[in-house]
């Protein structure tokens, strides 16, 4: 599945992030391939907020269709 | 060897001073630090070749440095570019750390150390992680990292002290197994071990000043072993003592939710327009423009300079006429400007710092991508209600090309100044809603319309918000003055030399009657087409000086009775999407190519006589 299906409160970890640029700025901020993290909020329509511990991102809703996770819980 | 390489040496400091580096990740309160340990004495310069300032002092003999905040030393952007210069150059980093988002803040951490320098960690805002309801182990944390760490609550001056002792007993610390073998492999391709990391992780800078021709292609598996690492040392050392949210972290999904988000930004836009829009646009610049520059200075100038030189004369003209050099220019960037300019980056400042600003840009990122734009560029929208100038500079932080060339078409056209916008609100005020509703309407419609087609016609792709959500916190008073204070002065600097060629240009062309020409040129179509009075079109032609000049032109035509109340809406949609201020032009074609500005600038023209004329037709 991708990111922007994910729900709020559900666990997923990622798989792939597609664009090399955005993978060096991501890993910076705790997201990287094989990290688990949570879905903290989603925005209808709008960005996808995801968290490890308190630190938060947002990702935009377009990017997020192009991040592949899967669900752990 | 260096010094052939890193444009930091170029700083004026002396050989035989130790170089003292603050870095850390944005907002952890590094300006306290750096007050602190340096004192009175400190010298800002322009770091060379961009337009970032950095800041000096003295420390003892030595010497110490701030750098812009970042997330980790690479040459992302210019801001990264000129930390990881100086991190680069220094003998000992003092890295601060911001208690509860280390997580992310270690990142750079673990990076310093991993280049093999001296760290000193400063865990600063110590009095955040007890209200977050979680507890550090200090004493592991610095045991896995291998340097002193300090726990500080800067901004209350706890630990600061402690900090200074400690700054000579600064180590390098522990490095990633795999990255020690790593660097063995390049060492002797570049000068030290911090450059080789760098190479190693794919600086483009560094691999050019080195002349390097093969790649290393490291980046993401050391960032990666470096994200593990990080993580790791976070289990070890952080515990969770209780999960319930804190009232900051509720106001902040509240602020990111649009049913409670929308509210609460119109309510911080009201403040705004308050502060702004009624407090500094019309009492402070009643003060500071009409009667400290528009008459002391000016009767100063006239009374000094007036005795040697004919206003009447090109020379005249140039200096002390309508738009003249001493006279215009200084009344409007000091008297306008200044103010207006102070007062929203004061906005600006608390916004960023007390972490609202991410939210708004999540909360708005929505709308924005379907013109073109992401969340981001809420910034530069925001800072073009008080100068379009000002706003499209901060056009720069946008990620490409094709979304700073939208987010200043969209700035030039259809977001009216706080200049303007106070004439405008009282020449429609007294119309009554309708008109208020009209006027707003058709502006908003030309916004989304232009954001819409261009995102639909221009090639390329936009970039994707991907933001970091800091904590909410209360802004510091003296770093949001410091903050305001640089980039109010950035904003002299570089709108005054543009805002000169562009009064000259004015001025010549009122010399030589250009500017009545094309004033009556334009005046059958104002006629015509807009079905207003011809003298609109003098109007029109001093809304290119100021856009606030425009719209009090018409001021004096509808209080001459002029124009109708439907005259008057048209006219104001009209000077509205007109072109920008001529100060605005200059930056335009500054920043963009002459091609693209020549474009913005033309068709500004032509939608707003478009919109114009088509709302003649139905309102009049």
């Amino acid at each position: 599945m991708t990111l922007d299906c994910a729900k709020r409160g559900q666990i997923i970890e990622i798989i792939e992030i597609p664009d090399s640029k955005i993978r060096v700025q991501a890993i910076r901020l705790g997201m990287f391939e094989g990290a688990k993290l949570s879905c903290s909020e989603k925005i209808p329509t709008g960005p996808i907020i995801l968290k490890n511990r308190l630190q938060e991102i947002a990702i935009g809703r377009n990017l997020a269709r192009r991040i592949k996770v899967k669900l752990i819980s | 060897m260096e010094c052939c390489h890193n444009p930091a040496v170029k700083i004026d400091i002396p050989n035989e001073a130790k170089k003292i580096v603050l870095a850390g990740n944005p907002n952890v309160g590094k300006s306290v630090f750096f007050n602190y340990l340096t004192g009175l004495y400190v010298d800002v310069s322009n770091f060379p070749g961009t337009t970032i300032d950095i800041s000096t002092g003295k420390f003892g003999e030595d010497v110490i440095m701030d750098t812009p905040g970042v997330y980790g030393v690479s040459s992302f952007n210019d801001e990264e570019s000129v930390a990881r210069d100086i991190i680069l150059y220094a003998d000992i980093v003092v890295n601060v750390v911001d208690a509860v988002h280390m997580e992310r803040d270690l990142f750079l951490t673990q990076q310093i150390i991993d280049m093999g320098k001296k760290v000193i960690v400063a865990l600063n805002m110590m009095d955040d992680v007890k209200r977050n309801g979680i507890t550090i182990d200090i004493d592991r944390l610095s045991k896995e990292l291998g340097v002193e760490v300090i726990p500080t609550t800067a901004i209350k001056g706890e630990g600061l002290d402690r900090l200074k002792n400690a700054i000579y007993r600064a180590k390098t610390g522990n490095r990633i197994k795999k990255i020690e073998s790593l660097i063995d492999k390049v060492i002797d391709k570049v000068d030290t071990e911090s450059e080789a990391l760098l190479v190693l992780e794919e600086d483009e800078n560094l691999i050019e000043r080195h002349s390097l021709v093969e790649s290393f292609s490291q980046r993401e598996s050391l960032y990666k072993l470096r994200r593990t690492r990080v993580d790791e040392i976070v289990n070890n050392v952080v515990s969770e003592t209780n999960q319930n949210a804190s009232f900051r972290i509720k106001l902040g999904r509240m602020m990111i939710k649009p049913i409670t988000g929308i509210p609460i930004l119109l309510f911080t836009l009201y403040l705004m327009y308050q502060a702004i829009g009624v407090f500094v646009a019309q009492t402070v610049v009643g003060i500071t423009e009409e009667v400290i520059m528009g008459e002391y200075y000016y009767n100063f100038i006239m009374n000094s300079v007036g005795n040697f030189i004919n206003e009447s004369t090109l020379l005249g003209e140039l200096l002390i006429g309508e738009f003249g050099l001493l006279t215009m220019v200084p009344i409007y960037m000091l008297g306008l400007l200044l103010p207006l300019v102070v007062g929203f980056y004061l906005f600006l400042s608390i916004l960023e710092d007390s972490g609202y600003l991410p939210r708004i840009a999540t909360l708005v990122d929505r709308m924005l991508t379907s013109l073109g734009l992401n969340g981001r560029a809420v910034i530069p929208m925001i800072l073009g209600f008080g100068c379009v100038t000002m706003a499209t500079i901060t056009t720069r932080l946008l990620g490409s090309k094709r979304e700073k060339f939208i987010a200043t078409m969209l700035l030039g056209l259809a977001i009216p100044c706080s200049a303007q916008l106070g004439v405008i609100m009282g020449l429609i005020a007294p119309l009554g809603f309708k008109a208020f509703m009209i006027y707003t309407l058709t502006i908003f419609i030309i916004f989304v319309l232009t954001g819409t087609i261009l995102n639909k016609i221009m090639p390329g792709e936009s970039t994707d918000l991907l933001i970091d959500l800091s904590p909410l916190r209360f802004p510091r008073i003296g770093n949001v003055l410091r903050k305001t204070y640089t980039k109010s002065v950035m904003f002299l600097k570089e709108a005054t030399p543009l805002f000169i060629i562009g009064g000259l240009v004015i001025a010549v062309m009122q010399y030589t009657g250009l500017l009545d020409t094309i004033a009556n040129s334009l005046s059958p179509f104002t006629e015509g087409v807009l079905k207003l009075h011809p003298k609109v079109a003098e109007a029109f032609i001093m809304g290119i000086v100021r856009r606030d000049f425009g719209a009090a032109g018409l001021n004096n035509l509808a209080t001459q009775g002029l124009l109708t109340n439907a005259q008057v809406v048209v006219s104001l949609v009209t000077i509205t999407l007109f072109v920008p201020c001529i100060a605005a032009i200059m930056v335009i074609f500054k920043e963009r190519s002459w091609q693209e500005s020549a474009l913005i600038w033309i068709g500004s023209f032509v939608i707003s006589f478009a919109t114009a004329a088509i709302l003649a037709q139905i309102i009049i």
